[in-house]
């Protein structure tokens, strides 16, 4: 047996007198092998990860274990190794990728400048070369005209592009071990797909070691040759992948499979969804912003959604699944008359079976006030949709306030009535958002959306800021209030494993158009739009057996006009949906 | 190129801006009923002076002043020909000064000049002081060097600027013979130019640059301090050191390069604060600038004389925030794209 590349043992870390936030861990990864810490926010992996490249927050304390890095045939303590030498590891025999590629790369500066930075700094390389070794690591991560990538600022690219470049920035010096921090999750599924892609390639080309943080089981299993499992800071499960995947040993391990949502095998396509009492009726809703330029530039149009069509039967769920672009938070807007749709655009809302249809786009100020008590909106984010000065009574009590609902003791009754429903205890109502979870924060915020006795419930993105664990319970108990309610959702979100459980319709779309619709089981059994497929193709299933299929994903995931003949266009000149076999819309040429 | 257009395009909207700005400064100029002149009539007649009455009112005329404001504003800008034809501020006269019966020119004369020299000694010393007390505040924050910075930054911010000009005078004279009052040595005034003069300038300049300086460096260091503690937390700091970068040049490079948009932003902040702020320092110091001629004129209406010396005033933070309007556009590239409209 060869020596590790990197050896961690009994690794202890701290922050100040508390508990330590990672206790007695250890692992350790040969060279050319892929290492994947898993574990859900809390878990310690991030400074576990953090700590091999020592550049911990100031706070932290690393008390006691050593890291073992193998620099070609000598054993170095990582932990001891002096400032100065640490400096020349970094970027040079270790490098690290991290999670969000908006901000980890300094906006003021070219990309040439930033990736070369780090042959200047390690390899004394003279400009010119330095420069055709950057030019040529960008054409290895897929960049299909370097010598602009030199030139550019970070702002000009998207996601998945910038990511790229921290990834040429990452391989330049040509480390030997690459620490991947949550690299994907910042990204559209499909970019991360590519993303996924390119790391396992040019691991191939260099036989460099990774090292890949994520929570994501389905990443582990597209990636990862070992695994380390991790919660509360200790190592619970480690082993080789497909021992662990495929018969995992420890209960949490059990528990974060149970967890992961997945994109069910479908035997047979649904019956379609019946059209007949729609609570929500968006018709042909498009929604232009005009950007105005400084100085004396022409002012630049932007579509966000273009003639979408969303019907929404009472008593169901519909789901717009879409990227980040997509336009599916603008729906969501318009639909609560938050945002005015342009013209031409309709937006009808019935409260109740036999009432008269609600124009939302053209309600007088009555009207706005009575539609916002019957329809609420969940945000994203459960940590800044609370505010954090005022205590949770206050927080729920306030809907009731502002549209004058009973007593006080009415409303502090209702309150408590809807902590029960959403699991929480009513001896909470005084405490402050602060001393509660991500989850329970959520479960807050579904209760205050309740306290009005709406009947339209949007959802936007409400499980994709917590862990797997909680966004499984967050699920159930929507589908819960939902049947004991009698709710009506729309659900905004930009993954299909979640809202293949929760939802009655999927409205795929994508750069502000509808470009299927169905009923979940039947998208799943019969997709028929490319970027459907793409989508599904490049949801990371944790399953060793199910890797990602990268040539579906390129197929539909590009721009429009790359898509195959029959469902192709540019700008917003799409072609009409069309309704192909009963309840299943698919936008293309027939 | 794009540069070039941004620059004229600031250029012309800083006209517009000054033409704006004129408009105001006359308006209120002339809003304490009564003028210099008609003030003047009326003791005169109170204490039987015809003669003198007589001239007062050859002056209103002769500078327009019988006139409605509308008329009176078009003929003190030059934009409308008065009893000497087309001939006001555009022309470059600058009008009459009541109070010291002679030109506005020549009363202000090289105070204006000294004035911006002061000042831009003061803004040098600003910026000269608070950036690299900024930079190490931030990156020792909380420890020793931090607090004793903000102790000292605080302290200069609460001093009282004519107190701490009159403390400096004493003890610089006692300790290092600098000089007391004035700009200059009393030999070298009106004299032309010449090294010795210059030398004497220099020497006077010390005092009351460190005294219209240091509130403002106080200031302008608690901020830089801020900005660059907010940018040492983002993560593209962290990918930096990731990279081995050393500390120094990771702070020059990254950070500081972030922190420094608000730093330029305050040029032309900083420039009208320091010429109003050091009005009264100018009285205490004796200083020959553009303060103390204000103060006088503000005080008896002599409205010529003040209209010029807020126009001027008003000129210098026009330049100055046009200044830093360019240089944050050849500083960040995010302004200079999102300018361009992409």
């Amino acid at each position: 047996m060869s020596t590790p590349l990197l050896d961690v043992r009994n690794l202890s870390i701290g922050f100040g007198t508390a508990d330590p936030v990672v206790r007695d861990v250890s692992f350790s990864v040969m060279p050319g092998e892929t290492l994947a810490l898993v574990g859900e926010s809390g878990s310690g992996k991030t400074i576990t990860c953090r700590s091999v490249l020592r550049i911990l927050p100031d706070a932290a304390r690393i008390s006691g274990g050593e890291i073992n890095f193998d620099c070609k045939g000598t054993q170095i303590d990582l932990l001891t190794l002096p400032e100065r030498g640490m400096r020349r590891i970094r970027g040079n025999q270790i490098a690290m990728i991290f999670q969000e590629p908006m901000r980890s790369l300094s906006p003021l500066h070219r990309l040439g400048d930033q990736v070369s930075e780090v042959l200047r700094l390690h390899r004394d390389m003279p400009m010119r070369e330095a420069r055709r070794t950057v030019l040529e690591t960008f054409e290895r991560v897929g960049f299909p005209d370097p010598g602009r990538v030199w030139q550019s600022y970070p702002f000009e690219m998207s996601g998945g592009m910038r990511q790229r470049a921290m990834i040429a920035m990452a391989m330049v010096a040509r480390p030997e071990l690459l620490i991947a921090d949550e690299p994907t999750t910042a990204l559209d599924v499909t970019t991360q797909a590519q993303v996924l892609g390119l790391i396992k390639d040019l691991q191939k080309d260099t036989g460099m070691a990774v090292i890949l943080v994520t929570h994501d089981l389905g990443v582990v299993a597209n990636m990862a040759e070992s695994v380390v499992v991790m919660n509360k800071g200790r190592v619970m499960e480690r082993g080789p992948a497909d021992v662990v995947l495929g018969a995992p040993a420890h209960g949490y391990t059990q528990k974060l499979f149970a967890a992961a949502p997945m994109i069910p095998e479908v035997a047979a396509p649904a019956r379609a969804a019946p059209h007949d009492d729609l609570i929500l009726d968006m018709r042909k809703v498009t929604k232009t912003y005009t950007m105005r330029a400084g100085g004396w530039s022409a002012p630049k149009v932007v579509t966000a959604c273009h003639r979408v069509d969303l019907e929404l039967q009472r008593g169901k769920t519909l789901a717009v699944v879409g990227e980040s672009g997509s336009g599916k938070t603008t729906c969501a807007r318009i639909a609560l008359g938050a945002e005015l749709p342009d013209r031409g655009s309709e937006v009808l809302f019935r409260a109740a079976a036999d009432s008269k249809p609600l124009r939302v786009d053209a309600m007088s100020q009555s009207e706005r006030v009575a539609f916002q008590r019957q329809a609420q909106m969940v945000f994203q984010d459960p940590y800044s949709s609370l505010s954090p000065r005022m205590r949770i009574q206050q927080a729920l009590t306030e809907p009731m306030e502002i549209h004058n609902i009973g007593s006080r003791k009415d409303r502090r009754e209702k309150a408590a009535e809807m902590l029960r429903w959403v699991g929480l205890d009513p001896s909470m109502l005084s405490r402050y958002p602060h001393a509660f979870s991500g989850g329970q924060r959520q479960r807050l915020s579904i209760a205050r959306a309740l306290t009005l006795d709406p009947v339209l419930l949007v959802c936007d993105e409400p499980t994709s800021a917590l862990d797997v664990s909680v966004q499984e319970q967050i699920l159930t108990l929507l589908e819960d209030i939902r049947d004991g309610m009698g709710l009506s959702y729309l659900f905004i979100s930009h993954d299909l494993a979640v809202v293949a459980r929760i939802a009655d319709e999927v409205a795929v779309m994508r750069q502000g158009v509808v470009v299927e619709q169905a009923p979940p089981d039947t998208l799943f059994y019969n997709p028929r739009h490319p970027y459907t497929r793409a989508l599904i193709a490049a949801q990371p299933e944790p399953d060793l057996n199910r890797p990602i299929d990268l040539s579906l994903v390129a197929r539909g995931a590009g721009s429009p006009s790359t898509w195959p003949e029959a469902y192709r266009f540019e700008g917003v000149d799409a072609p009409a949906l069309t309704e192909l076999e009963p309840g299943h819309k698919v936008r293309c040429h027939v | 190129m794009m540069f070039l257009r941004y620059a004229i395009y600031r250029f012309i909207t800083m006209l517009l801006t000054l033409w704006v700005v004129s408009i105001l400064i006359f308006v209120i100029i002339n809003l304490p009923p009564g003028d210099y002149l008609s003030n003047q009539i009326a003791e005169l007649r109170a204490t039987g002076q015809a003669e003198g009455v007589a001239k007062a009112e050859f002056l209103r005329t002769e500078y327009a002043l019988d006139r409605p404001i509308w008329e009176q504003y078009l003929i003190w800008v030059g934009m409308a020909p008065g009893p000497q034809g087309w001939y006001g501020l555009i022309q470059g006269n600058f009008g009459w000064s009541f109070e010291f019966d002679r030109p506005v020119s020549e009363v202000v004369g090289d105070a204006l000049w000294l004035t911006v020299l002061v000042n831009l000694a003061a803004v040098l010393f600003v910026y000269l002081v608070a950036l690299p007390l900024g930079v190490i505040a931030a990156a020792r924050s909380e420890t020793w060097v931090d607090y004793t910075a903000a102790f000292v930054g605080y302290l200069g911010l609460a001093t009282p600027n004519f107190l701490l000009a009159l403390i400096l005078f004493y003890y610089g004279n006692k300790y290092f013979d600098l000089p007391i009052g004035g700009l200059m040595s009393p030999e070298y005034e009106g004299e032309p130019m010449s090294w010795d003069k210059v030398k004497s300038i220099l020497v006077h300049l010390i005092v009351p640059t460190f005294v219209i300086g240091t509130s403002g460096a106080a200031a302008m260091m608690q901020r830089l301090r801020a900005n660059m503690l907010d940018e040492l937390s983002k993560p593209y700091v962290e990918t930096a050191r990731a990279k081995g970068l050393g500390p120094a040049k990771l702070l020059a490079k990254y950070p500081l390069r972030m922190a420094f948009n608000p730093f330029v932003a305050d040029i032309g902040n900083l420039l009208p604060a320091m010429v109003s702020g050091s009005v009264l320092v100018s009285v205490v110091l004796g200083l020959q600038t553009i303060g103390p001629s204000l103060l006088t004129a503000l005080k008896s209406q002599d409205q010529f004389l003040a209209g010029f010396v807020l126009m001027f005033v008003a000129l210098l933070t026009l330049i100055g925030t046009m200044i830093s309007d360019l240089l944050l556009v050849l500083l960040d590239p995010r302004i200079r794209y999102g300018a361009r409209g992409s």
